[in-house]
Parts: structure tokens; sequence; C-alpha cells
């Protein structure tokens, strides 16, 4: 684990009171409305004086869940799609409720969702793994081999699609993080090195791209330059603990750190060695970044950093004035997260969040802003630093070297406006 | 080798592992057998490699796109509804909806084989046999006017077609043309004058109820 083991203690994490983020709304809070539940003032709560059926019954028996699931009161925190997006649902894509999660992990079973062409139910021990191509010796492998191999490890990293917030780049049109930034997620992988096996087949001299492939029926191919696969990708068969979901890429995927979610091929069968990149479908006419010039970038590989305020948000207003904790998620492909900068006023002055919980290399990182809300309307926005120095730029910044037609890599800092009621709405501003 | 596997190798293997050449490899998995690398590696790059023999004709690729692939993709590809359009777009890319065809963006016509043959048609993927595959590339071709009606596509001509588009895609840099970017010490107070709302979602607000989607056709 070495460097993922790092603590956030390294980072500045500056103490961030309530009063000195809104300064004069100190007095705010004594017009703040008491929390939403019906309460009579001065009346004894019939929740609390009178005994309730779970006080009083039995609960499920320990053999009513033998798989447990969120309770049904959280029914509401599912992924969702955009049925106007794709002409089908199985090349289509849906969207990690982020705005109603917390931390860095995310649920497997809220993990968003991309595949070509449906995902496939594939047995694992009908599963097999080939090695070929510029290598000493082609290999074959079935899942018990992978699984017996030294090296094993676990690594936290963030997957977001490049496509994340690719609606948006014209201006704003999806209300609630997850539509405009819900193609992401975090899990703990396990697996091995990439490198192993590759030193296992053995990579000849002119050997210098990698393409895995996968088995569904897409057969999805992207070429990753022989140093990244050497130096962090992994093939992995578990996530958060347990065994890849299927539409994870059940029973095997690669993982590629830091790099655009498109790359780390599912239901992984092939990595074939070669030493020229391949130029297939999916970074050519796909995962190219068209500008404004009629050109394209290609190879743009890399997550830049980027931040997203998760509370409040469209799907997740303000319900009352006084003390109300803004959060949200920051993330890097090119390092750590050392810093998120949050506004209320639309970015004329910012105060640094509080990154709490584990702050990782690749990974996405959790903040927070303890705030006290008078009931003014305000335009939240946050902007994320890595360690190499990249600050989060505004949509317009992007879109001045860009133009708006690239669809990929739209990490341009996103606008909240909460309204004097609380609902919140995504805006852009000047 | 950690410490820990090394003690464990001595322990089970004694002899063994003293020998370094058995640190090397593990020895798990088995050599792939030709036949099976044959079934598998299919891909095809810009330069021709890993093109299977075979050849097809325009005239035969019409005939074989109406009947596999016209229903999703229209008889012109020009597609139907959502599904993606195939034919033309040349000269849309610079304007405010650009259409990325194989023909008006797409680099090399190596990609257009490569992902028919892995890929469609679409729910019945790898049907095609290589020869049906070039024929439907040189429809596909001669649609986006990059080759003649009469022209018969083959491995051995392959690598004489030439995208219009190839020139104009380039590598990432945005460490040069977006070096702005990295900037240690943004501004914290008083940092703009006004922030005026510019656009709000709602006004095209197609954000789906309840998990049901808007048809925006
Ligand atoms: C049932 C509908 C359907 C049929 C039939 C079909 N396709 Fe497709 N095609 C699709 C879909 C959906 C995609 C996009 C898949 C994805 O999202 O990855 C696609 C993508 C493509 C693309 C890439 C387009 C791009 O812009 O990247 C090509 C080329 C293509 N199809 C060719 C064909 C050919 C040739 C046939 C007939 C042999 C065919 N298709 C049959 C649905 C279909």
């Amino acid at each position: 684990m070495s460097n993922h083991e790092k603590k956030g203690g390294q980072v500045p994490q500056p103490d961030l009171s309530r009063r000195r983020f809104l300064g004069a709304a100190g007095a705010g809070a004594a017009v703040a409305a008491s929390g939403g539940v019906a309460f009579a003032q001065g009346k004894p709560d019939p929740l609390i004086t009178e005994i309730q059926d779970w006080n009083r019954y039995l609960g499920d028996s320990v053999a009513a869940h033998p798989y447990g699931k969120p309770s049904k009161f959280e029914a509401h925190v599912v992924r969702r799609d955009v049925e106007w997006l794709t002409a089908s649902r199985e090349s289509s894509i849906n969207f990690t409720p982020i705005h109603a999660l917390d931390g860095i992990i995310t649920p497997n079973g809220v993990c968003f969702e991309r595949h070509h062409g449906g995902a496939p139910e594939i047995d694992p021990s009908k599963h097999r793994l080939m090695i070929n191509g510029l290598v000493d010796k082609p290999l074959v492998f079935t899942m018990e081999d992978l699984k017996r191999f030294p090296g094993r490890t676990n690594k936290i990293f963030f997957l977001e699609c490049a496509a994340n917030g690719g609606m948006e780049w014209k201006g704003a049109q999806l209300n609630g993080c997850q539509f405009t930034h819900g193609m992401i997620h975090n899990v703990m992988y396990t697996g091995i090195p990439l490198k192993v096996l590759l030193d296992e087949a053995g990579v000849k001299t002119n050997g210098k791209w990698v393409m895995p492939e996968g088995a569904d029926s897409a057969a999805m191919t992207r070429s990753i330059p022989i140093e990244k696969a050497m130096k962090d990708c992994m093939v992995v068969w578990a996530m958060n603990g347990e065994a890849l979901r299927q539409e994870q890429g059940y029973p095997l995927r690669i993982v590629v750190p830091g790099w655009e979610g498109n790359m780390w091929v599912k239901w992984l069968r092939r990595l074939e060695v070669g030493d020229q990149p391949w130029h297939h479908r999916e970074e050519t006419s796909k995962y190219t970044d068209l500008l404004a010039d009629g050109r394209a970038r290609r190879f743009t590989w890399i997550m830049d950093a980027k931040s997203i305020v998760t509370n409040p948000s469209p799907q997740a207003p303000l319900k009352s004035k006084g003390p109300n904790v803004l959060s949200g998620l920051a993330w890097s492909g090119r390092g750590t997260i050392t810093r998120v900068d949050v506004t209320i006023d639309g970015g004329k002055n910012w105060v640094a969040a509080r990154l709490d919980g584990p702050v990782l290399p690749l990974s996405l990182t959790r903040f927070y802003a303890d705030i006290e809300w008078d009931g003014r309307e305000m335009l939240i926005q946050s902007r994320a630093m890595d360690d190499t120095g990249y600050l989060q730029p505004t949509k317009d910044e992007l879109r001045k070297v860009r133009g708006v037609n690239s669809i990929y890599h739209n990490n341009g800092i996103q606008t909240w406006l909460v309204r004097a009621n609380g609902e919140t709405e995504n805006v852009e501003i000047s | 080798m950690s410490k820990f596997r090394k003690v464990l190798a001595l322990a089970l293997f004694a002899g063994l592992a003293a020998s370094p050449a058995i640190a090397k490899k593990v020895g798990l998995g088995r050599e792939a057998l030709p036949e099976e690398v044959a079934a598998w590696d299919t891909d095809v790059r810009p330069d021709g490699a890993g093109l299977p023999p075979g050849k097809g004709s325009v005239k035969e690729g019409e005939a074989l796109f109406l009947e596999k692939c016209a229903s999703c993709h229209g008889e012109f590809g020009e597609a139907v509804g959502r599904w993606p359009v195939l034919v033309g777009g040349q000269g849309t890319l610079k304007g405010e909806s650009p259409e990325k065809t194989p023909g008006s963006y797409w680099p090399f016509a190596s990609t257009t084989f490569d992902y028919i043959k892995r890929a469609m048609p679409y729910g019945n993927a790898r049907s095609l046999s290589d020869d049906e595959v070039y024929a439907i590339t040189a429809f596909l071709l001669q649609m986006n006017g990059i080759v003649k009606d009469d022209f018969v596509l083959s491995k051995e001509n392959f690598t004489s077609v030439k995208m219009p588009n190839v020139g104009n895609f380039y590598d990432d840099d945005r460490e040069t043309t977006e070096k702005a970017f990295w900037n240690k010490n943004p501004c914290m107070k008083d940092c703009k004058k006004e922030a005026k709302v510019t656009g709000h979602a709602r006004v095209i607000d197609v954000t789906p109820e309840d998990g049901k989607g808007v048809k925006v056709e």
C-alpha cells in the first residue's frame, strides 16, 4: 500500500469555524427555523412518550437477509439514467447518486455503469485471460491462476468517465450533481499489478504499448503506453472486499489509475503487447477532444483536478437556516488533492474547506465547510488544487482553450444557486 | 521477492528457492496455442498489421449493409433515430454541431474494419466473414466519398486508402497549452466585482424525474 496509507494530516486543514466562514451571518442563527420534523413547542414528542412498534415487537431474524441491502427508507438512493441520451440502454450510462453519499468510498451497488454492448454474465470458471503479441511466451490464465499470483495488493482509486459533465459544455443543462458529475466512483480494488503478468510473459524490448480487450459483445479495446502499464495499472477481481459486480467487469477488469474510465476495460480477456498504438474506435471516433479549430486532441488520458459540492445541490436542497454542512468531493488524476476552496458569493471570496478522511493519491477526497446560513441567496462553488499545483479552472477558462464541442474532460468549476427557500439550481455565472 | 515470501518459499521448497531463475517466473498459466491466439487476436492497425486475407466490393457491401446494418444506421448511413450516423459530416467539424463519422472524422480506415469485425452488427457481433467486413468497409468508404463505386477493398490495397481527416489529430498538449491552469496562489479575497447568473438549467431542463427519462428526439 505504501503511499496509499498517507493520512490527511499532512494536508493543511485550517479550522474553518462557521462564524469565520460567513462572518456577519451570525445574526441569521436567531431567525433560523428548527429542524424539519413537525414539533409543537412545549408539547412532548409522541415518538418519545409513546412506545413504538420497533420498540415492542421482534425485528428481522438473522436469516431474513443473507445479503443485506440498504434500509427501505433509502430506496431513493439509486443509480439513474437519462433515457434520451442514447439509442439503446445496452450502450448507455447511468449515474452514481453522489448527492446522497458521504465519505470517499462508493458502495458497490451504486457505482455508475457504462457499457457498450450490455453487461455480460460470465461464469468465472469459463473466463480466460490471454497475453499475446510482443512477448517471449504468449500465456493463458484461468481466474484461479490469477488468484495464486504473488504480489496481491489493495488500492483505492477513483474512476471517472471522460464524458462526466460532457452535457454541460454549452451551458447548464442538468439539475443535479448525480447527472452533471455522477459518472464517477471510488472503491478499493484487490488484484495484482499488471506488471506481474507482463513480466511473467516477458515483454520484448520493442513492446511499447499494451492493449486490453473485453470479453463482452463490444470487445472494448484501448492502447495504453507500456510505461503506464508497468507503473501502476492493476488486474483486479474484487472491489470493496467482494467480487467485482457484473456491471463492473466480473470476473476481471483492468485498473488504470487517474486515467479516463473508458480505458479500464471490463470483462478483461486479453492483453496484447505491440510496438504502436492501435487507433481503435474508442480512441479515434470517441475519447478524442474536438477543439474549436476543427482539430482534435488524442490520447488525453489523464483526468485533471476537479471538485463538486454535493450538498447542497439540486437533488439535496437546504432545508433549514442556521448550521448546515456544505460537503463535496475532489479528485485529480495527476496526484493528491492538497486543497479545496469554496465560495458562497459566486467566486468573489473563497475560504479553504476542511479535507476529511483519508487523503489519497488518485482517489476521491471528501471536503466539508461548516456554514451558518441566514437564508440569503448563495452562489456556491468549489475549486480543487492537486500536488502538481494544478488549479481547477472555471468553465469559461476551459471554453476559451477548448471551445464547446470537445465533449470530454469538462472539469470546470460548477455553480449552484441556492435560493432563499433552500431550493438549489444548476446555473452558470459571469 | 519480499522477505516473507522468501521465508515461505524456503520453507516449502528449501533447495529450489535458492536458485535465482525460479524467482523470476512464477510459472502460473500455460502457453497460448496459435489457434487460440488467432481466435481472439483479430485487431487491425493503421499500418495494416492484423488484416486477414480477403476482399470485398462496394457493390457487395451495399447489399450486406442494407440487410444487416440499415435498420439502425439507415439505408445511406444517415441513421434511424438516434443510432449512430456513419456517412457525411464533412465540413462540419468547426461548426456548431459537428458530425463525427468514419468519413468526416476518423483518421484511419483500419478503425472501421476493426470495429465492424469486433462489435457489429450490434447484438450479433462477430457474425460477419472477413470478406463481408471488407465489402461493408468498402461501401462505407464509398458513401463517404473516399473511394469510387467500382472499388474492391482487400488486404493488399488496404493501406492505400487515405482518410481526409488524418492530419487533424495531435497528442495531448494540455501541459503546455493549458499551463495557465497551474496556479499555486489563487485569489481568495475580492476576486471579482460581481457574479451574475447567465444561464439556468431550468430553462432547458431535461433532468429526469424519479428515474424516468424525458424523451427528446
Ligand atoms: C441494432 C442496431 C444496430 C445494427 C443492426 C448495427 N449497428 Fe452499428 N452501431 C449500433 C450502436 C448502438 C453503436 C454504438 C455502440 C456503442 O455505443 O459503443 C453502433 C456503432 C457503429 C459504428 C461506430 C460509429 C461511431 O461513430 O463510432 C460503426 C462503424 C457501425 N456501428 C457499423 C455497423 C455496421 C457495418 C453494421 C452492419 C454490419 C451495424 N453497425 C449494425 C447499432 C447498430
